[in-house]
């Protein structure tokens, strides 16, 4: 079962609730870990680990290899304005290519081939009985979106059957998308303040386009209004927890700790999630 | 004309209000949310859009299925998997598709496929007081929110011109990728907000890294450092390092929720008077005091460092 924790807003705890679920689970049987925010992984910080097996992620760039007539046919079919046909040569943009192939199939010469460029890695680790999948791309690169999905087909595949949980980047357009795209639930984590209602509707709204179940947890439910909750009982969405602000779990995320074993308030959204995910199995609508 | 941008890498740390007190604090100005796919700017600017324009950007495919004979050979092309048999008829999912065209160059019948512009979202211009603001809703699963947010970026600059306005404030998108590329050209110098937290300074890192890879200014603002004031001394310290100016740290104020989630800012009682005249300096530092380019040390390789 794969498990996709999601906000439209950032900063509403997604990262506080995946890590410490992932952690719970992987006490009772085969768990895994993804951290999907490949612009900026956290999870890593909270779940410690000393050493991580490294594989670097690329995507695919035209690159001449062959004699260049200047024809300019590359140019012409390419989408996104990539690729550029100079008198004998080309000059790729990598942060504007969508790796379509396009240009290597029209070019009249077969002078294109497709060669890797690197974007960032996929680090695989073990923490315990949990594995952990964390996704970062190079700094400086723009196209998060394959790492997204390289790291989610990873934990996928090397995962199958087990409970994988994904930590998705924020907002809803694709890297958002590819993070819960596979998902069999996703959790909306929100706040009930006016930002935290608009992004949730957002949120909402991309999965169902998407076609998938969602559930919701309301963060810092005492520092704000009732419109989140409202919102939520219209829309027919699941609540699976009210998770009040409290000391106890800031100070733990300030020192980069696991604050499941200090607060019995975050175990209680914990265990209504897993409860949820478990029924979900037994009446057999998830894997 | 000047264009100044607040970002910070990590969402949730305080980007949308600051941006929304320095507008007001600077009196005239353009503000411009770069966050299109999840925009909050306009909750704190309010007034109504006087202007609304569909973005088009990018087409999708679709096939006919009439002359179609069915040989999947686009599907067998397409890298998005955005073609799929349904048993009767090849058809074109139009959320995976990008519109590469690599499906029309591989079928074997001209005019089978054909395409549409594809409506990515609307971008709206409104007047809140002596503020303009620039702001844009993406569509639903859509994925040209770079595209929109150079466009919206642009409009605001043209409407500063039109008007004789001399600032514009970008309220950067989260994280480090194709957004907030394309919010970042341009720029005279950027604020990054954080806050002191194991995941505010990784972040921060890492969008200090990306400013110095572009060449931009910056300086920093610890946003509720006062929940952990030591972790707050240690990002201090290193930002000294590599050479970035703090422009201000903002304590925290319960009160400030509660008057944001009454659409109003923090800059009046019940906040209390430290709190606003810590935003009323930061604003003056980010505006007029230093900034630098990063000076960054080298990233140490991934395996090598403790997770």
């Amino acid at each position: 079962m794969i498990l996709s924790f999601a906000s439209g807003k950032g900063g509403t705890g997604k990262t506080l609730l995946a890590t410490n679920l992932a952690w719970m689970l992987s006490k009772r049987g085969p768990a895994t870990y993804v951290d999907a925010d490949v612009e900026e992984p956290n999870g890593h910080l909270f779940l410690k680990h000393k050493t991580a097996r490294l594989e670097r992620v690329a995507v695919a760039l035209p690159k001449l290899q062959g004699s260049c007539t200047g024809c300019g046919v590359c140019q012409k079919v390419c989408a996104f304005h990539a690729i550029l046909a100079l008198k004998d040569r080309v000059m790729v943009f990598p942060e504007l290519c969508h790796s379509c192939g396009a240009c290597v199939i029209a070019c009249p010469e077969r002078a294109l081939v497709e060669t890797p460029h690197e974007i960032g890695s996929i680090s695989r680790a073990h923490l315990g009985d949990l594995q952990l999948l964390s996704g970062r791309l190079d700094v400086g690169q723009a196209r998060a979106t394959p790492l997204v999905e390289a790291v989610v087909e990873a934990a996928t595949r090397e995962h199958e059957g087990e409970l994988v949980i994904v930590d998705s980047p924020p907002g809803t357009s694709c890297s958002a998308m590819a993070a819960v795209r596979r998902a069999d639930l996703v959790v909306l984590v929100t706040e009930p303040t006016p930002f935290g209602l608009n992004d949730l509707k957002l949120a909402v709204e991309m999965c169902r386009a998407l076609k998938r179940d969602v559930v919701a947890v309301v963060n810092r439910s005492d520092l704000g209004d009732q419109e989140v909750a409202l919102y939520l009982e219209r829309e027919g969405i699941p609540t699976l927890g009210q998770l009040p602000f409290h000391r106890s779990i800031a100070t733990a995320y300030a020192q980069g700790q696991l604050a499941v074993g200090r607060s019995a308030k975050l175990r209680t959204v914990l265990d209504a999630i897993i409860a949820y995910c478990d029924d979900r199995t037994f009446e057999g609508r998830t894997p | 004309m000047k264009t100044l941008a607040v970002f910070s890498g990590k969402g949730g740390t305080g980007k949308t209000t600051l941006v929304a007190c320095f507008a007001h604090l600077a009196g005239r100005a353009v503000a411009v949310d770069c966050d299109v796919d999840a925009a909050n700017l306009g909750l704190l600017l309010p007034g109504d859009d006087v202007h609304r324009e569909p973005f088009l950007a990018g087409r999708k495919a679709t096939i006919n299925s009439t002359s179609c004979r069915a040989c999947g050979a686009c599907a067998e092309a397409c890298r998005f998997d955005a073609i799929a048999w349904t048993g009767k008829d090849w058809v074109v999912d139009p959320m995976a598709c990008e519109g590469c065209g690599v499906c029309s160059l591989v079928c074997p019948k001209p005019a089978v496929i054909r395409y549409h512009d594809n409506l990515a979202g609307h971008w709206m211009r409104r007047r809140s007081g002596s503020v303009s603001l620039v702001h844009a809703a993406l569509g639903v699963a859509q994925d040209n929110s770079g595209k929109l947010v150079a466009k919206v970026r642009q409009e605001a600059s043209l409407w500063a011109d039109r008007e004789g306005i001399d600032l514009v404030l970008v309220d950067g998108p989260p994280g480090i990728g194709c957004p907030v590329h394309a919010a970042m050209g341009q720029l005279d110098r950027i604020l990054v907000v954080t806050e002191p937290t194991p995941s505010g300074l990784h972040d921060l890192e890492r969008m200090l890294r990306l400013a110095q890879h572009f060449g931009v200014s910056a300086s920093v603002s610890i946003n509720k450092w006062d929940l952990a004031p030591k972790l707050t001394r240690i990002i201090e310290e290193a930002c000294r390092t590599w050479g970035v100016p703090l422009a201000g740290r903002i304590p925290f104020d319960p009160h400030v929720p509660r008057l944001l989630a009454a659409g109003r800012l923090p800059l009046e009682p019940p906040v209390d008077q430290d709190t606003t005249a810590a935003i009323e300096q930061c604003w003056q530092r980010f505006s007029e005091g230093d900034s630098a380019i990063p000076n960054m040390p080298a990233e140490e390789p991934w395996t090598e460092q403790p997770l």
